[in-house]
C-alpha cells in the first residue's frame, strides 16, 4: 500500500491462531424500550438482538445476512459500540468493551469503524468531503494538512476523483456517497470494519473494485470485516464464514462453502432459493420457496422456534421448544438452530 | 382518432448544474418511452445520471437547468408551474427515492406521513387516510402494521424504511412509478414480495414502471426493456433477453463481466472495468467510454482514433428495436467469441 500510516508500526497481528480471537461476542442482546405514547403508557419493548454469539479472527470476514429488520444493523452498531448492549459481552483483542464509557472507548475508536447503510444521511451535509474523511484522523490528533493528504489518497483508493475533495455530499450520487463513507471508515487503518450494506448502492463494476480493495486490505493489513448485505452472491464472494439471522437470533452459521452448498435451516434454504439471477430465461424457469405468512414482530416473538409460523416443516415441538444452535452433522463446524434441519 | 400517447415519453433530456467549478452535464441527451403496464429498467455506472433523470421527470430539480421534453400521456411537464406539478406528483406519478432516511421526515410517525400524503391527494378524512396507511404498510410486508404506523422512521430498520417509502409511493395509486434502487435494503424474500406486488399492480391497473437498479438479477426478473447509461448518455437499449444474451456495447459487456456469481471460484479478483468514469464538466470529443474500453484498446490505431475523437451516435443496432452508441457495436460480439 502506498498510504501514509504514521503511528501504526507493524504491531503483532492479534487473533492469529494462538492468540485470542480479534473479536469474541457472547450472548449479545439489545432490547429497545417501548416508546412512551401521548398518554404516558409504554409500548411493548423490542428485543432487536437476542443472544448472538460468534467470534472473528484478524483477517477474517463474517458475512451477516437475514430478513430485513432481524437485527443486523443493531448487532453491527453494538460491535463498534455505537450502541451499548442490554446484556452480553464483546471481547475485542481479549478485552471486554461492552460496558466501556465513551471516554474509555476513545482510544479504541480508531480500531473499530463502521460503514453505514444510508449513505447520504450518514454524511454531514454541511461538511466537505475533505472534512468528512479527515474527521476520525483529526480526532486522533493528526495535523490538518496530513489528514487532508490522507483523505485525498483514500478517495483515490475507493475510486473517487481526489480533485473533488472540496465538494459537499449533495454533489455526489448515491454510489459516490457510499464510497465517501467507505473511505472514512478506512482512514484510521482500523482492525475491524463493520460494513453495513457497503456495496448495495454501487454499480457492479464499482462494486467489483470495492470488493477487490476490501480483499486487498484484509490480506495486507489483516483487517477483519463483519459484512452485512442482502446480496448473497457478494456475501459468498467476500466472506469466510456466513451467519444467517432471523428475528434477532443466529439460525445458521458456518463456513460459506458448506452453507451455500447445503443449507440446513429452512429459512436459509428459502433465502438462497430467492436470489435473483442475472439471466431472464433462468428467472422465468426457477422455483422459489415462498415463505408462509407474514414476518413476525420482534415485540411479540412467536414461542418455540421463532420461524415456526412460516416454516413448512414445523411440528409440535417447534411451537413449544426453542431450538439451540448446534453442530449440524459430525465432522462439520457449521451450526444450525432447527429441530428438523436439512431436507 | 389520434394514436394513443405513451404513458411517459422522454426526449433529448439534458440536465445541467452550474457549480463554482463549472457546468456539470449530469444528463446529456437521454430519451426513452414507458408504456402502461410495462417496466423499463435503467442500469449504469454510479454517477451516470440515473437519479438525476428520474428527479427531472418528477420535476424535482431545483437549481438545475432542464431542457428537452418529458411528456406524461402527451402532456409536456418541462416548464409546468410547480403547483400543477405537485398535483401530478403522488397522484399520477410517484417516486421511490434512493435514500429512504433522507426522504422521510424524522418528526412525524411513518403512519402520519403516509396518511398525510393520501389526504392531500384524495381529500380523504383522517380516519380513512390512516386506515389506508396501515393497509399499505401491510401490503409491503411490515409486521404488525397498526403498531408500526405509530413509530418514527428511526425506529424502523433500513429495509422497513424502504418499504415505508414504497407504501407511500403506492398509496395514491399512481399511473407511473419511478423506483430508484427500491429494494437495496431488502432481503431477497422480501424483495421478491415487493417485486410481486409491483407486478400485480401492473396487471391490475396498468402501472408503468421505471426501475433503476444496480442489481442485474432484479433487472432480469422485472424489466421488459433495459436502458444502459454511461456518463449521462445512453449506451444501449434493448429488451432484457437481448441485453443479457448478447450485450452490444462494450460497457454493458464489462458490467456483466463484473458480476460475482454464486457459482464463481473466489480466489481470482472480480473483473472490474479498469479506469474511472468520465468527468461531466470537461467532456472529451469522442466516446465517453473510450479511455476504458476493451474494444477500443484492441482495435487498430485508426479505430482507436475514431473512438477518441468522434462521438458515436445512438442508433439502431441489429434488427428489431435495439439501439446502441458504439462505433464498433457489431464487432463487440465477434471480439467476445
Ligand atoms: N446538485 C448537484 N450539483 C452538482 N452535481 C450534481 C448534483 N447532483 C448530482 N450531481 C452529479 O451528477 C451526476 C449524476 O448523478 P446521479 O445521482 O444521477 O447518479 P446515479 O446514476 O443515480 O448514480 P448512483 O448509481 O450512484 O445513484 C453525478 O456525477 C453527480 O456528482
Ligand atoms: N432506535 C430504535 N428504537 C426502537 N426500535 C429499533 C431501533 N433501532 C432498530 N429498532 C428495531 O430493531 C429491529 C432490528 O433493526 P435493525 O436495524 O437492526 O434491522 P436490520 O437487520 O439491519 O434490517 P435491514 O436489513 O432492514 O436494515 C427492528 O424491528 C427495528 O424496528
Ligand atoms: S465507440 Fe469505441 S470506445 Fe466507445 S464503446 Fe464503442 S468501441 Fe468502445
Ligand atoms: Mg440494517
Ligand atoms: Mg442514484
Amino acid at each position: 500500500m502506498t498510504t501514509t500510516e504514521p503511528g501504526t508500526a507493524t504491531a503483532p497481528v492479534p487473533g492469529t491462531p494462538d492468540g485470542p480471537p480479534l473479536l469474541d461476542v457472547r450472548d449479545l442482546t439489545m432490547t429497545f424500550p417501548g416508546r412512551r405514547s401521548a398518554t404516558g403508557r409504554r409500548g411493548a419493548a423490542v428485543k432487536a438482538v437476542d443472544g448472538v454469539s460468534f467470534s472473528l479472527s484478524a483477517g477474517e470476514t463474517l458475512g451477516l445476512v437475514g430478513e430485513s429488520g432481524c437485527g443486523k444493523s443493531t448487532t453491527g452498531r453494538m460491535l463498534v459500540r455505537l450502541l451499548e448492549p442490554t446484556s452480553g459481552s464483546i471481547a475485542f483483542e481479549g478485552r471486554d468493551i461492552s460496558r466501556l464509557s465513551q471516554g474509555q472507548l476513545r482510544p479504541l475508536r480508531k480500531h473499530l469503524q463502521m460503514v453505514f447503510q444510508d449513505p447520504h444521511s450518514s454524511l454531514n451535509p454541511r461538511q466537505t468531503v475533505a472534512r468528512i474523511i479527515s474527521e476520525p484522523l483529526l480526532v486522533q490528533g493528526w495535523s490538518a494538512d496530513d489528514a487532508r493528504r490522507r483523505a485525498a489518497e483514500l478517495m483515490d483508493l475507493v475510486g473517487l476523483i481526489p480533485e473533488h475533495i472540496d465538494r459537499y455530499p449533495h454533489e455526489f450520487s448515491g454510489g459516490q456517497a457510499q464510497r465517501i463513507g467507505i473511505a472514512r471508515s478506512l482512514a484510521t487503518n482500523p482492525r475491524l470494519v463493520v460494513a453495513d450494506e457497503p456495496v448495495s448502492a454501487l454499480d457492479v463494476s464499482v462494486q467489483a473494485q470495492i470488493v477487490n480493495l476490501m480483499e486487498r486490505l484484509r490480506r495486507e493489513l489483516g483487517l477483519a470485516y463483519v459484512f452485512i448485505a442482502h446480496d448473497l452472491s457478494v456475501v459468498k464472494r467476500v466472506s469466510d464464514r456466513v451467519a444467517v439471522m432471523y428475528l434477532g437470533r443466529i439460525v445458521e452459521i458456518g463456513d460459506k462453502h458448506t452453507l451455500y452448498a447445503d443449507p440446513q435451516h429452512p429459512y436459509t434454504r428459502a433465502l438462497l432459493s430467492a436470489v435473483p439471477l442475472p439471466d431472464p430465461a433462468a428467472e422465468r424457469r426457477r422455483e422459489r420457496i415462498t415463505l408462509l405468512g407474514d414476518p413476525p414482530s420482534p415485540a411479540a416473538p412467536p414461542p418455540g422456534c421463532t420461524f415456526h409460523p412460516r416454516c413448512a416443516k414445523a411440528q409440535e415441538v417447534c411451537r413449544t421448544e426453542r431450538p439451540l444452535l448446534r453442530i449440524a452433522s459430525p465432522g462439520e463446524t457449521r451450526e444450525v438452530a432447527c429441530h428438523f434441519p436439512g431436507d | 382518432m389520434a394514436e394513443p400517447k405513451p404513458l411517459l415519453e422522454v426526449r433529448d433530456l439534458q440536465v445541467t448544474f452550474s457549480t463554482p467549478r463549472g457546468t456539470v452535464r449530469a444528463v446529456d441527451g437521454i430519451g426513452f418511452t414507458v408504456e402502461a403496464g410495462r417496466t423499463l429498467g435503467i442500469v449504469g455506472e454510479s454517477g451516470s445520471g440515473k437519479s438525476v433523470t428520474s428527479l427531472a421527470v418528477m420535476g424535482l430539480h431545483r437549481g438545475a437547468e432542464t431542457t428537452g421534453s418529458i411528456a406524461l400521456e402527451g402532456r409536456e411537464l418541462i416548464g409546468l408551474p410547480e403547483k400543477e406539478l405537485s398535483r401530478l406528483r403522488g397522484r399520477r406519478m410517484a417516486m421511490i427515492f434512493q435514500d429512504p432516511l433522507s426522504s422521510l421526515h424524522p418528526y412525524y410517525t411513518v403512519g402520519e406521513q403516509i396518511a398525510e400524503h393520501h389526504r392531500v391527494h384524495f381529500r380523504s378524512g383522517r380516519a380513512a387516510a390512516r386506515k389506508r396507511a396501515v393497509e399499505m404498510l401491510a401490503e409491503v410486508g411490515i409486521p404488525e402494521p397498526a403498531r408500526r404506523a405509530g413509530e418514527y422512521p428511526h425506529q424502523f430498520s433500513g429495509g422497513m424504511r424502504q418499504r415505508a417509502m414504497i407504501a407511500m409511493a403506492l398509496a395514491c395509486e399512481p399511473d407511473l412509478l419511478i423506483a430508484d434502487e427500491p429494494t437495496t435494503a431488502l432481503d431477497v424474500t422480501v424483495q421478491a414480495q415487493i417485486l410481486d406486488l409491483i407486478a400485480r399492480l401492473q396487471q391490475e391497473r396498468g402501472l408503468g414502471v421505471v426501475m433503476i437498479t444496480h442489481d442485474l438479477g432484479v433487472v432480469a426478473r422485472v424489466a421488459h426493456e433495459v436502458l444502459v447509461m454511461y456518463g449521462g448518455r445512453a449506451a444501449e437499449q434493448a429488451t432484457a433477453d437481448e441485453l443479457f444474451a448478447d450485450p452490444a456495447h462494450p460497457y454493458t459487456r464489462g458490467l456483466l463481466d463484473s458480476l460475482p456469481r454464486l457459482d464463481d471460484a473466489d480466489d481470482a479478483p472480480l473483473r472490474a472495468i479498469p479506469g474511472a468514469p468520465p468527468s461531466l464538466t470537461a467532456r472529451t470529443p469522442g466516446c465517453a467510454f473510450a479511455p476504458r474500453c476493451a474494444r477500443a484498446a484492441a482495435g487498430t490505431p485508426d479505430e482507436r482514433e475514431r473512438c477518441a475523437t468522434e462521438q458515436p451516435a445512438f442508433r439502431p443496432y441489429g434488427d428489431g428495436s435495439r439501439m446502441t452508441a458504439c462505433h464498433f457495436a457489431g464487432a463487440v460480439q465477434e471480439a467476445a467469441r
